[in-house]
């Protein structure tokens, strides 16, 4: 058997093997690649930059469950250091049934390392189902939609939503999502409402959403973990953003992974090719 | 290394995840029947809590509420699906999501993804003498009406139409080329978080 009927042949478990390793090994090795900032990240970032704490609260849903936070998570982190670090109060909230536990977590993690307090600085509100419903809501009336925060206080006693009624008092609106969400506050927040959106979302969905930048319906979006990677390096650099810097110090690994894949799939071709060549000499 | 227990459980849940990529096992079965059932539990509860307690019950015996009486009422009428005699209640409750769905989402979803997106893709302004934008505009132009051409077959792909259409078969691949790199990045990403919980939330290998 020769070397490229071999590669042809080869166990997947040694791919996964050698996917492992390039992924593990960069977490040892202290190496920094330079993260150059993209158009869409860099809006984002400029559009939140220009916010004061007088603009009104920005409004971050975290659309997503467990299985997509290890790329959504450090993006909604990233936003919520940033909008912290420049006193701007934060709304959090989930379309998700399982994502308001992580929207809780992360929003009162965060929020500890900056001393906010909650119900003044931020507020977390419960689940209400229904994607739609729920944003046509909130452009209506916020402390209708939601009579009470994640903690059961009344929303119409707290101070972090003082004047504010709906997304006129909202500057924006972040999806952090791996699904279609994203698409649901674009048609009806920013459609009906005039509603100014952001995205964070998964690698898998960032093509999807390119075209709405375009349109300008998005004011910005984090794709993946390089859009996160890159909101941490902006923050890091202008506001000297405490905590882990999760999504950066991934890259590395993510680069490692890229090349193995790029050899993986040039092997791969050139084995078919060799192998079919074989075949017609031998036929 | 962690002393908090609900790290343990959860480092010792993604490792029986992963033992499914040497080979299916009953640790797997066990960590994903596991995943499974606790999804379904906790998403059950957040919507007891949530939408029954906080939607149905507070209003009427807190804030006396009567009026919302008469949607519950209505939704209700869905678990008529259970009685084969009287299942034609739920068509009820169906008509009303369908009629409300329908009528919001139509004008809003053809102006959010046709009407703005076809504006855009035939104004091609100067950009303010920025070449590569121009560029980058007819580009997208080019490939809009390439892969509309490839999915019109009301005309044989034969001549200009077929040589258009090739074009878009192109623009297409060269999609689907993005999409699957994407892709490959996103999934990398979960190992990556899966990996540094694992070495610096567990085992503290890493800073």
């Amino acid at each position: 058997m020769n070397f490229w009927v071999r590669i042809s042949d080869l166990d997947r478990r040694w791919i996964y093997l050698l996917m492992a390793i390039a992924i593990i090994v960069p977490f040892f090795v202290n190496i920094t690649i330079p993260i150059k900032i993209s158009p869409p990240t860099q809006n984002l970032y400029t559009y939140i930059d220009t916010l004061s704490p007088d603009s009104g609260p920005i409004l971050i849903s975290f659309d997503y469950d467990p299985s997509t936070q290890g790329e959504l998570t450090p993006m909604a982190i990233a936003i919520l250091r940033h909008a912290f670090s420049r006193n701007i109060h934060v709304i959090t909230m989930s379309l998700y049934p399982t994502g308001i536990g992580i929207a809780e977590n992360i929003t009162s993690q965060v929020a500890k390392e900056y001393n906010k307090v909650e119900g003044k600085d931020y507020v977390v509100m419960p689940y209400v189902p229904g994607y739609s419903a729920v944003i046509l809501s909130i452009g209506e009336d916020i402390k209708n939609t939601f009579a009470t925060d994640y903690y059961g206080n009344r929303t119409d006693t707290l101070s972090c939503l003082k004047g504010v009624k709906n997304f006129e008092q909202i500057p924006i609106s972040i999806s952090i999502s791996g699904s279609s969400t994203p698409y649901a506050w674009i048609t009806y927040g920013y459609t009906k409402y005039g509603e100014k959106i952001g995205v964070g979302t998964t690698a898998v969905s960032a093509t999807s959403y390119y075209p709405y930048l375009r349109t300008k319906q998005l004011v910005g979006m984090l794709g993946g973990l390089k859009g996160a990677a890159e909101y941490e390096t902006l923050i890091r650099k202008f506001y000297h953003a405490k905590g882990r810097a999760m999504a950066t110090i991934g890259m590395n690994s993510q680069s490692m992974a890229h090349i193995i894949m790029i050899i993986l799939i040039i092997l791969g071709n050139i084995s078919y090719f060799a192998i079919r060549k074989q075949n017609k000499r031998s036929a | 290394m962690s002393t908090n227990i609900w790290i343990w459980i959860a480092a010792l849940l993604t490792l029986a995840i992963y033992s499914f990529l040497y080979k299916d096992n009953i640790i797997y079965k066990i960590a994903e029947y596991l995943l499974v059932g606790v999804s379904l539990g906790y998403s059950i509860s957040i919507t007891w809590y949530n939408v029954v307690i906080g939607k149905m019950v507070v209003p009427i015996r807190d804030q006396h509420n009567y009026l919302i009486i008469i949607p519950i009422l209505i939704g209700m009428l869905m678990f008529a699906r259970f009685s084969r005699k009287h299942s034609w209640l739920s068509k009820i409750p169906i008509s009303f999501v369908i009629g409300w769905g329908a009528g919001v989402a139509i004008p809003l979803g053809f102006e959010t993804t046709i009407v703005e997106h076809v504006k855009n893709t035939i104004a091609i302004p100067w950009f303010g003498g920025n070449v590569l934008l121009l560029i980058n505009a007819i580009i997208i132009f080019v490939g809009v009406v390439a892969t509309l051409v490839y999915f019109y077959f009301s005309l044989p792909h034969k001549g200009v139409v077929g040589k258009v259409a090739n074009l878009g078969i192109w623009y297409i691949m060269i999609a689907f080329g993005a999409s699957f790199g994407y892709t490959v990045m996103a999934r990398i990403s979960l190992f990556i978080d899966r990996a540094q919980f694992l070495l610096h939330d567990w085992l503290g290998l890493i800073h």
